[in-house]
């Protein structure tokens, strides 16, 4: 059975379904970030005065920084692939997303030599409040990226047949796994400071 | 398929986006490195982390041009966030005094 409404819009929201999945969930994944982010907060603010360490003491800023540019260059080469199926350029949607792809492996081969020096000098989630919840939030990042990247890498590769046979299709299911590349980068634009410069 | 002159421009916005988003996280480290009181670094920090979040939402993630109903998705999402982030700052700034 087809499902209806996969590219055209459905005509009493004006948007396809794939938009409207993409957006809930996305919603969803808010409350999730949220709830351990405002977590954060609490304990941060809650902290008498010289109780909590500062994370540019113990954590590695300009690797951190070198991520963000990363993780911000990715989303540019995500949307730069989008735009390329816009214009029916096949040749530079394979470039932008294989970046995309790259920049992953970057942002996680940071994220691994970031955990290993920790790990390295005993520091665990279990030897402080703020190392517990740094590992948390940045671990679930962590995973959310492999999993963006996973779905990225997909259309990359075998998934990208689509566009032979339904380039309008192909487009929005890109379309889809940018907004959710997007969200992991806007999750790591706010855990940058929180984590790394406060 | 879009309008390829539309794309163009909008190729152009994306990278104009990319610069500000650069700079911005420079200006992050920088403020950093001031040393502020935390209730001031925290809001200082936040700030600039809303400005860029709301360019990769607004122009990457094209919600500056979307429809009213992710519009709504999005208000109902953004309340709830801000109720789990009052509600225990209220429990915290109301203790139980003995």
């Amino acid at each position: 059975m087809e499902i209806p409404y996969t590219v055209a819009e459905r005509p009493d929201t004006g948007l396809n379904n794939g938009k409207i999945g993409i957006w809930l969930f996305l919603a969803s994944e808010v409350m999730l970030f949220g709830a351990l982010f405002a977590s954060y907060l609490m304990m941060r603010i809650g902290a008498a005065d010289g109780t909590w360490p500062r994370g540019d003491s113990i954590l590695n800023v300009p690797l951190a920084t070198v991520n963000t540019v990363v993780l911000i260059s990715s989303s540019v080469t995500m949307v730069m692939a989008w735009a390329s199926l816009k214009r029916n350029d096949f040749r530079k949607f394979r470039l932008f997303q294989g970046l995309t792809v790259l920049a992953g492996f970057g942002f996680l081969t940071i994220k691994y030599i970031e955990y290993s020096a920790k790990f390295h000098h005993h520091l665990l989630p279990s030897t402080n409040t703020f190392l517990a919840i740094y590992f948390t939030l940045t671990g679930l990042h962590g995973l959310h990226v492999i999993g963006g990247m996973a779905i990225n890498g997909y259309l990359w590769g075998p998934g990208s047949k689509l566009w032979k046979t339904d380039p309008e299709h192909f487009t929005n299911r890109v379309e889809n796994s940018g907004l959710f590349w997007h969200f992991v980068d806007l999750v790591w634009i706010f855990l940058f400071p929180i984590l790394y410069l406060l | 398929m879009g309008n390829h002159t539309d794309i163009d421009r909008q190729v152009r916005t994306y990278i104009i986006i990319f610069v500000t988003l650069m700079a911005l996280t420079f200006v992050t480290v920088a403020i950093s490195r001031l040393h502020l009181p935390v209730h001031l670094a925290v809001a200082l920090a936040l700030t600039v982390a809303s400005i860029k979040g709301g360019l990769v939402a607004g122009y990457f993630m094209h919600l500056i041009s979307e429809r009213k109903l992710i519009y709504w998705v999005l208000w109902f999402t953004v309340s709830c966030f801000i109720a789990v982030l009052l509600l225990p700052l209220w429990s915290h700034f109301d203790p139980i005094h003995n």
